[in-house]
Protein backbone atom coordinates (compact mmCIF):
# COMPACT_ATOMS: atom_id res chain seq x y z
CA UNK A 1 0.00 0.00 0.00
CA UNK A 2 2.37 2.31 1.18
CA UNK A 3 4.67 1.60 -1.48
CA UNK A 4 1.95 2.11 -4.36
CA UNK A 5 1.30 5.35 -2.64
CA UNK A 6 4.64 6.47 -2.91
CA UNK A 7 5.58 5.35 -6.29
CA UNK A 8 2.05 7.38 -7.61
CA UNK A 9 2.87 10.32 -5.48
CA UNK A 10 6.38 10.61 -7.19
CA UNK A 11 5.13 9.99 -10.64
CA UNK A 12 2.49 12.91 -10.13
CA UNK A 13 5.32 15.03 -9.32
CA UNK A 14 7.33 14.03 -12.05
CA UNK A 15 5.26 15.28 -14.34
CA UNK A 16 3.95 18.56 -12.46
CA UNK A 17 7.70 19.45 -12.06
CA UNK A 18 8.74 18.29 -15.90
CA UNK A 19 8.10 22.11 -17.28
CA UNK A 20 9.66 23.62 -14.11
CA UNK A 21 12.83 21.67 -13.84
CA UNK A 22 14.53 24.97 -12.64
CA UNK A 23 12.54 24.78 -9.34
CA UNK A 24 13.64 20.99 -8.93
CA UNK A 25 16.43 22.21 -6.77
CA UNK A 26 13.97 24.28 -4.73
CA UNK A 27 11.13 21.52 -4.71
CA UNK A 28 14.09 19.53 -3.09
CA UNK A 29 14.82 21.49 -0.75
CA UNK A 30 11.30 21.86 1.29
CA UNK A 31 11.50 18.04 1.24
CA UNK A 32 10.55 16.29 4.82
CA UNK A 33 11.75 12.79 5.22
CA UNK A 34 9.76 10.66 7.59
CA UNK A 35 10.48 6.82 8.63
CA UNK A 36 9.49 4.55 11.08
CA UNK A 37 7.00 2.99 12.98
CA UNK A 38 4.53 0.81 10.33
CA UNK A 39 2.06 2.08 13.19
CA UNK A 40 2.15 5.81 12.74
CA UNK A 41 3.23 5.60 8.56
CA UNK A 42 -0.50 5.48 7.16
CA UNK A 43 -1.30 8.19 9.73
CA UNK A 44 1.96 10.59 9.21
CA UNK A 45 1.25 9.75 5.14
CA UNK A 46 -2.28 11.26 5.41
CA UNK A 47 -1.56 14.17 7.64
CA UNK A 48 1.69 14.81 5.28
CA UNK A 49 -0.88 15.00 2.58
CA UNK A 50 -2.69 17.68 4.38
CA UNK A 51 0.05 19.35 4.93
CA UNK A 52 0.71 19.18 1.15
CA UNK A 53 -2.37 21.15 0.20
CA UNK A 54 -1.88 23.60 2.79
CA UNK A 55 2.05 23.99 2.03
CA UNK A 56 2.52 24.36 -1.58
CA UNK A 57 6.02 22.74 -2.20
CA UNK A 58 6.47 21.19 0.54
CA UNK A 59 6.63 17.51 -0.01
CA UNK A 60 6.49 14.97 2.68
CA UNK A 61 7.90 11.22 1.72
CA UNK A 62 6.63 8.57 4.28
CA UNK A 63 8.47 5.27 4.75
CA UNK A 64 7.76 2.59 7.55
CA UNK A 65 10.27 0.15 9.09
CA UNK A 66 9.52 0.27 12.67
CA UNK A 67 9.97 2.36 15.53
CA UNK A 68 13.85 1.56 15.79
CA UNK A 69 14.43 2.50 12.60
CA UNK A 70 13.08 5.50 13.42
CA UNK A 71 14.84 5.94 16.00
CA UNK A 72 18.28 5.13 13.97
CA UNK A 73 17.32 7.51 10.91
CA UNK A 74 16.30 10.34 13.35
CA UNK A 75 19.69 10.09 15.17
CA UNK A 76 21.60 9.58 11.93
CA UNK A 77 20.02 12.52 10.07
CA UNK A 78 18.69 10.14 7.15
CA UNK A 79 15.45 11.33 8.79
CA UNK A 80 14.35 14.47 9.06
CA UNK A 81 11.43 13.26 11.66
CA UNK A 82 11.14 9.62 12.87
CA UNK A 83 8.14 7.73 14.18
CA UNK A 84 8.49 6.00 17.31
CA UNK A 85 5.12 4.39 18.22
CA UNK A 86 6.56 4.02 22.52
CA UNK A 87 7.33 6.18 25.08
CA UNK A 88 11.31 7.08 24.79
CA UNK A 89 13.96 4.70 26.52
CA UNK A 90 16.02 6.16 28.82
CA UNK A 91 19.21 5.89 26.32
CA UNK A 92 17.43 8.12 23.98
CA UNK A 93 17.79 11.20 25.84
CA UNK A 94 19.36 13.21 22.89
CA UNK A 95 16.42 13.12 21.16
CA UNK A 96 13.18 15.55 20.90
CA UNK A 97 9.93 13.20 21.23
CA UNK A 98 6.94 14.77 19.81
CA UNK A 99 3.40 13.06 21.33
CA UNK A 100 1.15 13.12 17.96
CA UNK A 101 -2.13 10.81 19.33
CA UNK A 102 -2.04 7.68 21.70
CA UNK A 103 -3.26 4.04 20.23
CA UNK A 104 -5.13 1.55 22.66
CA UNK A 105 -6.15 -1.80 22.45
CA UNK A 106 -8.84 -2.96 24.33
CA UNK A 107 -10.31 -7.05 25.11
CA UNK A 108 -13.20 -7.73 23.64
CA UNK A 109 -15.73 -10.06 24.28
CA UNK A 110 -19.50 -11.01 22.83
CA UNK A 111 -21.78 -8.70 24.48
CA UNK A 112 -23.91 -11.71 26.13
CA UNK A 113 -20.80 -13.51 27.81
CA UNK A 114 -21.71 -13.31 31.47
CA UNK A 115 -17.66 -12.17 32.23
CA UNK A 116 -17.49 -8.62 32.89
CA UNK A 117 -13.49 -8.45 33.74
CA UNK A 118 -10.50 -10.51 33.93
CA UNK A 119 -7.46 -9.97 35.50
CA UNK A 120 -4.00 -10.08 33.66
CA UNK A 121 -2.86 -13.80 34.69
CA UNK A 122 -6.70 -14.91 33.25
CA UNK A 123 -6.01 -13.13 30.02
CA UNK A 124 -2.71 -14.40 29.84
CA UNK A 125 -3.89 -18.42 30.38
CA UNK A 126 -6.57 -17.58 27.80
CA UNK A 127 -4.02 -16.73 25.44
CA UNK A 128 -1.55 -18.99 25.91
CA UNK A 129 -4.20 -22.31 25.89
CA UNK A 130 -4.04 -22.82 29.88
CA UNK A 131 -7.58 -21.65 30.41
CA UNK A 132 -10.10 -22.82 27.60
CA UNK A 133 -13.66 -22.73 29.36
CA UNK A 134 -15.21 -19.73 30.53
CA UNK A 135 -16.47 -21.38 33.61
CA UNK A 136 -13.40 -21.13 34.90
CA UNK A 137 -12.88 -17.54 34.76
CA UNK A 138 -16.63 -16.85 36.45
CA UNK A 139 -18.84 -17.10 33.48
CA UNK A 140 -20.63 -19.20 32.30
CA UNK A 141 -19.41 -22.93 30.82
CA UNK A 142 -18.47 -23.02 27.51
CA UNK A 143 -15.54 -23.47 25.25
CA UNK A 144 -13.12 -20.09 25.08
CA UNK A 145 -12.57 -19.69 21.52
CA UNK A 146 -9.19 -17.59 21.49
CA UNK A 147 -9.04 -14.37 18.71
CA UNK A 148 -5.21 -13.35 17.58
CA UNK A 149 -3.81 -11.11 14.80
CA UNK A 150 -1.81 -12.07 11.96
CA UNK A 151 1.39 -11.27 12.25
CA UNK A 152 3.12 -8.22 11.73
CA UNK A 153 0.23 -6.08 13.28
CA UNK A 154 0.91 -3.33 15.49
CA UNK A 155 -1.89 -4.38 17.79
CA UNK A 156 -0.58 -7.75 17.80
CA UNK A 157 2.56 -6.26 19.01
CA UNK A 158 1.01 -3.79 21.57
CA UNK A 159 -0.58 -6.89 22.91
CA UNK A 160 2.36 -9.00 23.10
CA UNK A 161 4.44 -6.11 24.52
CA UNK A 162 2.37 -5.61 27.05
CA UNK A 163 1.84 -9.25 28.30
CA UNK A 164 5.45 -10.24 27.70
CA UNK A 165 5.24 -13.07 25.74
CA UNK A 166 5.88 -14.18 22.03
CA UNK A 167 3.35 -14.66 19.26
CA UNK A 168 4.36 -18.78 18.97
CA UNK A 169 3.05 -18.98 22.79
CA UNK A 170 -0.51 -17.79 21.95
CA UNK A 171 -2.90 -20.68 21.14
CA UNK A 172 -5.72 -18.98 18.43
CA UNK A 173 -8.25 -20.15 17.61
CA UNK A 174 -8.90 -17.56 14.50
CA UNK A 175 -6.35 -15.27 13.38
CA UNK A 176 -7.60 -12.11 11.96
CA UNK A 177 -6.58 -9.25 9.87
CA UNK A 178 -7.82 -5.87 10.43
CA UNK A 179 -10.32 -4.73 13.28
CA UNK A 180 -13.12 -4.58 11.71
CA UNK A 181 -13.09 -8.94 10.74
CA UNK A 182 -11.92 -9.14 14.41
CA UNK A 183 -15.10 -7.37 15.62
CA UNK A 184 -17.29 -9.59 13.01
CA UNK A 185 -15.75 -12.66 14.85
CA UNK A 186 -16.37 -11.84 18.29
CA UNK A 187 -19.71 -10.96 17.39
CA UNK A 188 -20.31 -13.94 15.38
CA UNK A 189 -18.93 -15.97 18.66
CA UNK A 190 -20.64 -15.92 21.83
CA UNK A 191 -17.91 -17.73 23.33
CA UNK A 192 -14.96 -14.91 21.75
CA UNK A 193 -12.35 -12.98 23.37
CA UNK A 194 -10.11 -10.73 20.78
CA UNK A 195 -8.33 -7.54 20.83
CA UNK A 196 -8.68 -4.53 18.62
CA UNK A 197 -8.20 -1.32 18.54
CA UNK A 198 -9.98 0.36 21.19
CA UNK A 199 -11.27 3.51 18.71
CA UNK A 200 -13.10 1.22 16.44
CA UNK A 201 -14.20 -1.48 18.86
CA UNK A 202 -16.03 1.48 20.87
CA UNK A 203 -17.32 2.95 17.42
CA UNK A 204 -19.16 -0.41 16.29
CA UNK A 205 -19.92 -1.16 20.33
CA UNK A 206 -22.40 2.09 19.69
CA UNK A 207 -23.45 1.31 16.52
CA UNK A 208 -25.00 -1.89 18.28
CA UNK A 209 -22.80 -4.33 17.42
CA UNK A 210 -22.75 -7.12 19.92
CA UNK A 211 -19.47 -7.14 21.77
CA UNK A 212 -18.06 -5.40 24.73
CA UNK A 213 -15.05 -3.91 25.99
CA UNK A 214 -13.03 -5.27 29.07
CA UNK A 215 -11.76 -2.59 31.26
CA UNK A 216 -8.26 -3.28 32.00
CA UNK A 217 -6.91 -3.54 35.78
CA UNK A 218 -9.93 -1.59 36.66
CA UNK A 219 -9.92 1.17 34.12
CA UNK A 220 -12.36 1.66 31.85
CA UNK A 221 -12.03 1.32 28.21
CA UNK A 222 -12.49 4.32 26.18
CA UNK A 223 -10.57 6.28 23.93
CA UNK A 224 -10.50 9.26 26.70
CA UNK A 225 -8.83 7.19 28.99
CA UNK A 226 -6.02 6.26 26.32
CA UNK A 227 -5.76 10.33 25.41
CA UNK A 228 -5.11 10.70 28.76
CA UNK A 229 -2.60 7.50 29.43
CA UNK A 230 -4.66 6.20 31.84
CA UNK A 231 -5.53 3.02 30.59
CA UNK A 232 -2.83 0.59 30.36
CA UNK A 233 -3.07 -1.33 27.08
CA UNK A 234 -2.05 1.81 25.21
CA UNK A 235 0.92 3.61 23.74
CA UNK A 236 1.69 7.25 22.91
CA UNK A 237 2.90 7.95 19.07
CA UNK A 238 5.77 10.41 18.59
CA UNK A 239 7.66 12.16 16.14
CA UNK A 240 11.29 12.30 17.20
CA UNK A 241 13.45 14.21 15.85
CA UNK A 242 17.51 14.99 16.64
CA UNK A 243 17.62 18.73 17.36
CA UNK A 244 15.26 21.20 18.10
CA UNK A 245 13.28 21.33 15.20
CA UNK A 246 13.20 24.44 12.67
CA UNK A 247 11.45 25.69 9.39
CA UNK A 248 8.76 23.19 7.47
CA UNK A 249 9.77 20.61 9.72
CA UNK A 250 9.04 22.28 13.27
CA UNK A 251 5.80 23.87 11.17
CA UNK A 252 4.80 20.09 9.78
CA UNK A 253 4.96 18.56 14.09
CA UNK A 254 2.97 21.81 14.98
CA UNK A 255 0.67 20.39 12.32
CA UNK A 256 0.44 17.23 13.51
CA UNK A 257 0.12 18.11 17.02
CA UNK A 258 -2.70 20.91 16.38
CA UNK A 259 -6.67 19.96 16.55
CA UNK A 260 -6.63 20.62 12.36
CA UNK A 261 -5.82 17.02 12.03
CA UNK A 262 -8.27 15.31 14.93
CA UNK A 263 -10.52 13.74 12.40
CA UNK A 264 -7.28 12.40 10.14
CA UNK A 265 -6.25 10.75 13.53
CA UNK A 266 -9.68 9.59 14.41
CA UNK A 267 -10.12 7.69 11.50
CA UNK A 268 -7.13 5.60 12.00
CA UNK A 269 -8.69 5.02 15.38
CA UNK A 270 -5.98 6.38 17.30
CA UNK A 271 -6.76 8.81 19.92
CA UNK A 272 -5.69 12.81 19.52
CA UNK A 273 -3.92 14.75 21.83
CA UNK A 274 -5.17 17.92 20.95
CA UNK A 275 -8.45 19.18 22.36
CA UNK B 1 -5.59 -8.34 -37.92
CA UNK B 2 -3.27 -11.41 -36.46
CA UNK B 3 -0.41 -8.66 -36.46
CA UNK B 4 -2.75 -7.08 -33.96
CA UNK B 5 -3.53 -10.55 -31.94
CA UNK B 6 0.07 -11.26 -31.85
CA UNK B 7 1.09 -8.23 -30.01
CA UNK B 8 -1.79 -8.49 -27.93
CA UNK B 9 -0.89 -11.87 -27.04
CA UNK B 10 2.70 -11.48 -26.37
CA UNK B 11 1.89 -8.40 -24.36
CA UNK B 12 -0.18 -10.72 -21.96
CA UNK B 13 2.16 -13.44 -22.13
CA UNK B 14 5.16 -11.38 -21.82
CA UNK B 15 3.15 -9.58 -18.49
CA UNK B 16 2.34 -13.04 -17.14
CA UNK B 17 6.36 -13.97 -17.34
CA UNK B 18 7.16 -10.67 -15.77
CA UNK B 19 4.98 -11.13 -12.86
CA UNK B 20 6.59 -14.68 -12.19
CA UNK B 21 10.12 -13.05 -12.33
CA UNK B 22 9.09 -10.27 -9.86
CA UNK B 23 7.92 -12.85 -7.64
CA UNK B 24 10.65 -14.53 -8.00
CA UNK B 25 13.33 -11.57 -7.62
CA UNK B 26 11.15 -11.01 -4.56
CA UNK B 27 11.56 -14.04 -2.84
CA UNK B 28 14.93 -14.76 -3.81
CA UNK B 29 16.92 -13.02 -0.53
CA UNK B 30 15.15 -15.60 1.20
CA UNK B 31 14.93 -18.70 -0.89
CA UNK B 32 18.92 -18.17 -0.90
CA UNK B 33 19.44 -17.52 2.83
CA UNK B 34 17.14 -20.46 3.91
CA UNK B 35 16.50 -22.32 1.36
CA UNK B 36 13.39 -23.84 -0.17
CA UNK B 37 13.53 -26.68 1.72
CA UNK B 38 13.02 -25.12 5.01
CA UNK B 39 9.66 -24.03 4.34
CA UNK B 40 8.31 -27.06 3.50
CA UNK B 41 10.42 -28.56 6.91
CA UNK B 42 10.31 -26.10 8.94
CA UNK B 43 7.55 -27.28 12.23
CA UNK B 44 6.14 -23.60 12.34
CA UNK B 45 4.83 -20.40 10.41
CA UNK B 46 6.55 -17.76 12.50
CA UNK B 47 8.54 -15.34 10.40
CA UNK B 48 9.21 -12.95 12.87
CA UNK B 49 11.35 -16.04 14.64
CA UNK B 50 12.92 -17.35 11.62
CA UNK B 51 10.36 -20.21 11.12
CA UNK B 52 8.97 -20.49 7.63
CA UNK B 53 6.89 -23.92 7.34
CA UNK B 54 4.60 -23.47 5.17
CA UNK B 55 3.13 -27.00 4.80
CA UNK B 56 0.59 -27.12 7.10
CA UNK B 57 -0.53 -23.74 4.43
CA UNK B 58 -0.01 -26.18 1.50
CA UNK B 59 -2.48 -28.91 2.93
CA UNK B 60 -5.16 -26.64 4.14
CA UNK B 61 -5.23 -25.27 0.91
CA UNK B 62 -4.99 -28.33 -0.74
CA UNK B 63 -7.91 -30.01 1.35
CA UNK B 64 -10.49 -26.77 1.17
CA UNK B 65 -10.06 -27.23 -3.04
CA UNK B 66 -10.38 -31.02 -3.07
CA UNK B 67 -13.41 -30.73 -0.40
CA UNK B 68 -15.23 -27.61 -2.37
CA UNK B 69 -14.73 -29.87 -5.87
CA UNK B 70 -15.78 -33.10 -3.95
CA UNK B 71 -18.79 -31.38 -3.02
CA UNK B 72 -19.78 -29.00 -6.31
CA UNK B 73 -18.67 -31.46 -9.21
CA UNK B 74 -21.71 -33.77 -8.38
CA UNK B 75 -24.23 -31.27 -7.76
CA UNK B 76 -22.54 -29.13 -10.52
CA UNK B 77 -22.49 -31.83 -13.09
CA UNK B 78 -25.78 -32.98 -12.02
CA UNK B 79 -27.42 -29.55 -12.74
CA UNK B 80 -26.49 -29.30 -16.02
CA UNK B 81 -27.46 -32.84 -16.80
CA UNK B 82 -31.06 -31.64 -14.90
CA UNK B 83 -30.91 -28.35 -17.41
CA UNK B 84 -29.60 -30.46 -20.15
CA UNK B 85 -31.85 -33.15 -20.24
CA UNK B 86 -34.74 -33.05 -17.60
CA UNK B 87 -35.71 -29.02 -16.85
CA UNK B 88 -38.68 -27.85 -19.10
CA UNK B 89 -37.23 -24.57 -21.23
CA UNK B 90 -38.34 -21.71 -19.03
CA UNK B 91 -36.75 -23.83 -15.65
CA UNK B 92 -33.40 -24.61 -17.31
CA UNK B 93 -33.23 -21.00 -18.13
CA UNK B 94 -34.25 -19.59 -14.80
CA UNK B 95 -31.90 -22.12 -13.68
CA UNK B 96 -29.16 -21.27 -15.56
CA UNK B 97 -29.54 -17.59 -15.05
CA UNK B 98 -29.69 -18.40 -11.25
CA UNK B 99 -26.17 -20.34 -11.80
CA UNK B 100 -24.57 -16.98 -14.07
CA UNK B 101 -25.76 -14.68 -11.22
CA UNK B 102 -24.11 -17.16 -8.60
CA UNK B 103 -20.99 -17.15 -10.59
CA UNK B 104 -20.65 -13.26 -11.06
CA UNK B 105 -21.57 -13.07 -7.13
CA UNK B 106 -17.89 -10.52 -6.19
CA UNK B 107 -16.31 -13.32 -3.68
CA UNK B 108 -16.52 -10.75 -0.82
CA UNK B 109 -19.70 -11.01 -0.80
CA UNK B 110 -19.92 -14.43 -0.38
CA UNK B 111 -16.92 -14.28 2.52
CA UNK B 112 -18.97 -11.75 4.30
CA UNK B 113 -21.62 -13.66 4.01
CA UNK B 114 -20.07 -16.86 4.93
CA UNK B 115 -18.31 -14.98 8.12
CA UNK B 116 -21.39 -13.05 9.16
CA UNK B 117 -23.99 -16.50 8.77
CA UNK B 118 -22.13 -19.42 7.84
CA UNK B 119 -19.73 -19.07 10.45
CA UNK B 120 -21.74 -18.69 13.19
CA UNK B 121 -24.36 -21.50 12.15
CA UNK B 122 -21.31 -23.78 12.80
CA UNK B 123 -19.61 -22.49 15.43
CA UNK B 124 -22.92 -23.42 17.46
CA UNK B 125 -22.51 -26.87 16.03
CA UNK B 126 -18.63 -26.87 17.38
CA UNK B 127 -16.67 -23.74 18.00
CA UNK B 128 -14.93 -21.93 17.27
CA UNK B 129 -17.01 -22.12 13.49
CA UNK B 130 -14.36 -20.43 11.55
CA UNK B 131 -13.14 -23.92 10.03
CA UNK B 132 -11.74 -25.99 7.09
CA UNK B 133 -15.83 -26.59 6.44
CA UNK B 134 -16.80 -23.44 6.39
CA UNK B 135 -13.68 -23.15 3.67
CA UNK B 136 -15.18 -25.84 2.00
CA UNK B 137 -18.70 -25.24 1.90
CA UNK B 138 -18.37 -21.19 0.54
CA UNK B 139 -16.16 -22.62 -1.62
CA UNK B 140 -18.19 -25.04 -3.28
CA UNK B 141 -20.95 -22.79 -3.65
CA UNK B 142 -18.34 -20.42 -5.82
CA UNK B 143 -17.30 -22.84 -8.00
CA UNK B 144 -20.67 -25.03 -8.24
CA UNK B 145 -21.59 -22.46 -11.25
CA UNK B 146 -17.85 -23.14 -13.27
CA UNK B 147 -18.59 -26.33 -13.15
CA UNK B 148 -21.99 -26.57 -14.03
CA UNK B 149 -21.55 -24.40 -17.07
CA UNK B 150 -18.85 -25.95 -18.26
CA UNK B 151 -20.55 -29.75 -18.11
CA UNK B 152 -23.53 -27.60 -19.89
CA UNK B 153 -20.87 -26.69 -22.81
CA UNK B 154 -19.39 -30.16 -23.13
CA UNK B 155 -22.75 -31.66 -23.39
CA UNK B 156 -23.84 -29.16 -26.17
CA UNK B 157 -21.03 -29.15 -27.69
CA UNK B 158 -21.41 -33.36 -27.89
CA UNK B 159 -22.00 -34.69 -31.72
CA UNK B 160 -26.05 -35.38 -32.40
CA UNK B 161 -25.18 -38.67 -33.66
CA UNK B 162 -24.57 -40.23 -29.73
CA UNK B 163 -28.16 -39.35 -28.79
CA UNK B 164 -29.70 -40.23 -32.28
CA UNK B 165 -27.89 -43.58 -31.73
CA UNK B 166 -28.50 -44.98 -28.36
CA UNK B 167 -32.55 -43.83 -29.57
CA UNK B 168 -32.27 -46.27 -32.09
CA UNK B 169 -31.13 -48.56 -29.97
CA UNK B 170 -33.85 -48.13 -27.34
CA UNK B 171 -31.67 -46.96 -24.60
CA UNK B 172 -33.94 -45.50 -21.66
CA UNK B 173 -33.05 -41.96 -20.76
CA UNK B 174 -31.05 -42.45 -17.77
CA UNK B 175 -29.04 -45.46 -19.53
CA UNK B 176 -28.33 -42.98 -22.37
CA UNK B 177 -27.04 -40.32 -19.92
CA UNK B 178 -25.36 -42.45 -17.59
CA UNK B 179 -23.66 -44.87 -20.06
CA UNK B 180 -23.47 -42.86 -23.45
CA UNK B 181 -23.35 -39.40 -22.65
CA UNK B 182 -21.53 -38.89 -19.74
CA UNK B 183 -18.65 -41.23 -20.52
CA UNK B 184 -18.12 -39.44 -23.70
CA UNK B 185 -17.38 -35.54 -22.25
CA UNK B 186 -15.73 -37.43 -19.21
CA UNK B 187 -12.69 -35.30 -20.42
CA UNK B 188 -14.32 -32.05 -20.83
CA UNK B 189 -16.06 -32.45 -17.24
CA UNK B 190 -12.70 -33.18 -15.47
CA UNK B 191 -11.22 -30.76 -17.44
CA UNK B 192 -13.80 -28.14 -16.21
CA UNK B 193 -13.42 -29.24 -12.63
CA UNK B 194 -9.75 -29.00 -12.62
CA UNK B 195 -9.88 -25.34 -13.85
CA UNK B 196 -12.16 -24.95 -11.04
CA UNK B 197 -10.20 -26.61 -8.51
CA UNK B 198 -7.22 -24.45 -9.60
CA UNK B 199 -10.01 -21.38 -9.11
CA UNK B 200 -10.44 -22.26 -5.67
CA UNK B 201 -6.33 -22.65 -4.74
CA UNK B 202 -6.31 -19.16 -5.74
CA UNK B 203 -8.91 -17.45 -3.77
CA UNK B 204 -8.08 -15.27 -1.03
CA UNK B 205 -10.46 -13.13 0.26
CA UNK B 206 -13.42 -15.66 1.26
CA UNK B 207 -10.93 -17.94 2.76
CA UNK B 208 -9.19 -15.23 4.87
CA UNK B 209 -13.21 -14.44 5.99
CA UNK B 210 -14.19 -18.24 6.97
CA UNK B 211 -11.42 -20.41 7.76
CA UNK B 212 -9.88 -19.01 11.24
CA UNK B 213 -6.42 -18.43 9.63
CA UNK B 214 -4.81 -20.79 12.37
CA UNK B 215 -1.83 -22.24 11.00
CA UNK B 216 -1.83 -25.81 11.97
CA UNK B 217 -2.55 -29.27 9.87
CA UNK B 218 -6.46 -29.62 10.85
CA UNK B 219 -6.82 -32.51 12.57
CA UNK B 220 -10.90 -32.48 11.85
CA UNK B 221 -12.93 -30.59 9.39
CA UNK B 222 -13.95 -28.05 12.11
CA UNK B 223 -10.58 -27.31 12.85
CA UNK B 224 -9.53 -23.40 11.73
CA UNK B 225 -6.68 -24.11 9.04
CA UNK B 226 -4.80 -20.88 7.26
CA UNK B 227 -4.61 -20.98 3.35
CA UNK B 228 -1.36 -19.73 1.25
CA UNK B 229 -3.57 -16.99 0.03
CA UNK B 230 -5.05 -16.14 3.18
CA UNK B 231 -1.58 -16.14 4.23
CA UNK B 232 -0.34 -13.33 2.03
CA UNK B 233 -2.90 -11.47 2.22
CA UNK B 234 -2.96 -11.23 5.91
CA UNK B 235 0.73 -10.60 6.73
CA UNK B 236 1.86 -8.56 3.42
CA UNK B 237 0.55 -5.32 4.25
CA UNK B 238 2.71 -5.07 7.26
CA UNK B 239 6.01 -7.92 6.32
CA UNK B 240 9.37 -6.22 5.66
CA UNK B 241 12.48 -7.97 4.87
CA UNK B 242 12.51 -12.18 5.33
CA UNK B 243 9.34 -12.26 6.03
CA UNK B 244 8.16 -10.12 3.12
CA UNK B 245 9.97 -12.69 0.79
CA UNK B 246 9.02 -15.22 2.73
CA UNK B 247 5.53 -14.28 1.56
CA UNK B 248 6.26 -14.20 -1.72
CA UNK B 249 7.59 -17.54 -1.62
CA UNK B 250 4.11 -18.06 -0.89
CA UNK B 251 3.03 -16.65 -3.89
CA UNK B 252 5.07 -18.99 -6.36
CA UNK B 253 3.96 -22.03 -4.63
CA UNK B 254 0.28 -21.03 -5.10
CA UNK B 255 1.35 -20.07 -8.66
CA UNK B 256 3.13 -23.71 -9.33
CA UNK B 257 0.15 -25.81 -7.91
CA UNK B 258 -2.49 -23.79 -10.16
CA UNK B 259 -0.12 -24.03 -12.82
CA UNK B 260 0.35 -28.25 -12.21
CA UNK B 261 -3.58 -28.30 -12.18
CA UNK B 262 -4.10 -26.41 -15.66
CA UNK B 263 -1.67 -28.55 -17.20
CA UNK B 264 -3.44 -31.47 -15.81
CA UNK B 265 -7.19 -30.01 -17.15
CA UNK B 266 -5.44 -29.39 -20.36
CA UNK B 267 -4.42 -33.05 -20.38
CA UNK B 268 -7.60 -34.16 -19.95
CA UNK B 269 -9.63 -32.35 -21.95
CA UNK B 270 -7.54 -32.86 -25.53
CA UNK B 271 -6.88 -29.77 -25.38
CA UNK B 272 -8.69 -26.54 -25.53
CA UNK B 273 -11.53 -28.74 -27.53
CA UNK B 274 -14.70 -27.44 -25.52
CA UNK B 275 -16.59 -23.84 -25.51
CA UNK B 276 -16.38 -22.42 -21.96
Amino acid sequence: MRKHFTAARLAMLFVALLPWTETVAQADEARLILTGSSTIAPLAAEIGKRFETLNPGIRIDVQSGGSSRGISDARSGIADIGMVSRAPNPGESDLKFFGVARDGVSIILHRDNAVASLTDAQITGIFKGNITDWKDVGGKAGRITVVNKAEGRSTLELFLNYFKFKNSEIKAQVVIGDNAQGIKTVAGNPGAIGYVSIGAAEFEAGQGTPIKLLPMSGVAPSVENVRNGSFPLSRPLNFVTKREPQGSARRFIDFARSKNVNELIKAEYFAPLAE
Amino acid sequence: MIRVLAVASTAAACILVLIVLFMLREAWPVLQRVGFLRFLSDPAWHPAEGLYGLTPMLAASLAIAAGAVLLAGPFGVASAVFVRFYAAAPLASAFRWALLLLAGLPSVVLGLWGLTVLVPMIGRIEPPGASLIAGVLVLALMILPTIALTTEAALDAMPGSYLRGAAALGLSRESTILGVILPAVKGSIMAGVLLSAARALGETVVLLMVTGNVVQLPASLFDPVRALTANIALEMAYAMGDHRAALFVSGLMVALLVLLFVLVSRRLGGGWSFNV
